[in-house]
């Protein structure tokens, strides 16, 4: 049977499309998630993301354990409570995760993983953790969820006591917070600002309800893939996994290769592809005609189907399609996309396409 | 649950045929169909004065999600084709038995010995998947 959030009675209650999400029954949308898509980008949306794997990490050597562990540096970690994004990844340089790992004191980290990959991250990282002394602590007595958009900060600190509400909102991006038995994060996957918030899971339906009161519209993954998408946020899955590395995937920033003697895991591969050269890049790809690209589709560059669209979609705040795509290093500005058949011209742009609500590619 | 008017009949991928007082036929998606596409994005029409078989393609709605093929449960000729579909894909959602459809044909054989199903068949059709 399919695994169940603590909300899943509330999103069947709330009419919900329930679909199967990496082995998990989650809502898809409630009604349009178009709609639904622009609330988050207007006002304030709420997303169930209580699939997805919070771990939490105890031991004298936590932090030596971490900086063997992840691609990214955790001694970027100095300041209670402060978040960093990283790549996990095999000997290899492949990608066994993304994830986000907080700093809460030196004796404790929390990770969160993604939903399809919690049993496979957990085998890769429970020996390596035994070899530090560090204790995996897999947290399913919480729920999470992201309540995103330029009203939602607002909105969530309405819920709490003024001292508290105070507090929340001098949280600075990509910083987290306990606030009793709540823990605040100011992160997201959408492109707008917002709160990540972990609550015991026996509470979650009530805090969704009393959002929905506030006006917090309930939004669904298919919004949830929109707004990354158009945020230019990677998806695990799509646009890297175990056979495509950092270098190749628009992922570059999050490898520290400094200093120098951190081993990391994947690091001597991944120096072995840099001194060789990086024969792909992720670029953004924007569609003038009326068609959707897709992933998979074929990317034409010089006449040569060399490339693959990794995430693709219809834009609802550009009305045009969008895509991330892994092509050859020294593809210009046009390719063209093989959509069903037929080669449409795409511009290759920078991603973010959308941040805050405004376009940053010109149409 | 899926809305299923008496007043038509029905094809298994999903599409609704009905006659029109002109003897036209009128084509397009059922309830079922556009709810599980979800949010429409663009509908690609054919030309007016295109033919048509029984069973073949005539038609792509694209949803947020994905293309799906219309296909033709009766052959003929299009004499008309819903043209505030390009700006307004949405009325598909919104309304798919009015506003939302697709095309209307002449068609070559009468409805009857077309294999269509009625609207209970149909609803049964939903009921089993």
């Amino acid at each position: 049977m399919a695994l169940r959030t603590p909300l899943y009675d509330l999103h069947v209650a709330l009419g919900a499309r329930m679909v199967d999400f990496g082995g998990w029954d989650m809502p898809v949308a409630y009604g349009s998630q178009i709609e639904e898509h622009h609330a988050v980008r207007t006002k304030a949306g709420i997303f169930d993301v209580s699939h997805m794997c919070v771990c939490d990490l105890h031991g004298q050597r936590v932090r030596e354990f971490l900086r063997h562990l992840l691609a990214n540096d955790v001694n970027r970690l100095q300041q209670s409570g402060k978040a960093l994004y990283s790549c996990m990844l095999n000997e290899a340089g492949g990608v066994i995760d993304d994830l986000i790992v907080y700093y809460m004191n030196e004796q404790w980290f929390r990770l969160v993983v993604n939903a399809g990959t919690r049993t496979k991250d957990l085998a890769w990282i429970r020996p390596r953790a035994a070899e530090f002394d560090v204790r995996v602590e897999e947290r399913s007595d919480l729920a999470m969820l992201a309540i995103q958009g330029p009203e939602a900060r607002d909105r969530l600190v309405g819920l709490l006591s003024s001292e508290d509400g105070a507090a929340a909102l001098q949280l600075g991006n990509f910083f987290g917070a306990e606030f009793a038995d709540w823990f605040i994060a100011r992160t997201g996957y959408t492109g707008e600002d917002g709160f990540e918030v972990m609550v015991p899971a026996d509470t979650a339906a009530d805090l969704w309800s009393r959002l929905n009161e506030q006006g917090v519209v309930s939004c669904g993954l298919g919004a949830r893939d929109t707004l990354r998408l158009e945020a230019g946020m990677n998806l695990y899955g799509n646009d890297m996994d175990e056979n495509t590395h950092p270098l190749e995937s628009g992922l570059a920033w999050t490898v520290a290769f400094e200093p120098a003697d951190r081993n990391f895991i994947g690091r001597a591969a991944l120096e072995k592809i840099r001194a060789a050269g990086v024969a792909l890049k992720q670029v953004g790809l924007l569609l003038a005609e009326r068609a959707v690209m897709r992933q998979h589709q074929p990317v034409v560059v010089d006449g040569v189907a060399a490339g693959e669209i990794t995430s693709g979609t219809f834009s609802p705040t550009l009305s045009r399609s969008i895509a991330l795509a892994r092509v050859p290093r020294t593809a210009g500005d046009t390719v063209q996309v093989d959509i069903r058949g037929r080669l449409h011209a795409a511009r290759v742009v920078k991603p973010p396409f959308v941040r805050h609500g405004k376009a940053l590619v010109a149409l | 649950m899926s809305n299923v008017p008496q007043d038509r009949l029905y094809a298994r991928s999903h599409e609704w045929v009905r006659e029109l007082a002109d003897g036209t036929i009128e084509l397009g998606i059922t309830d079922h169909a556009q709810h599980a596409l979800g949010d429409l994005v663009f509908v690609e029409v054919p030309e007016v004065g295109r033919e048509v078989a029984a069973g073949g393609a005539c038609a792509v709605v694209e949803s947020v999600k994905a293309a799906s093929d219309v296909y033709s449960p009766i052959a003929g000729t299009v004499v008309a084709v819903n043209e505030q579909l390009a700006a307004a894909p949405e009325q598909i959602n919104q309304d798919p038995y009015g506003a939302g459809w697709i095309m209307r044909l002449k068609a070559t054989a009468p409805l009857a010995g077309a294999g269509l199903l009625s609207p209970a068949e149909y609803a049964s059709v939903l009921a089993s998947n």
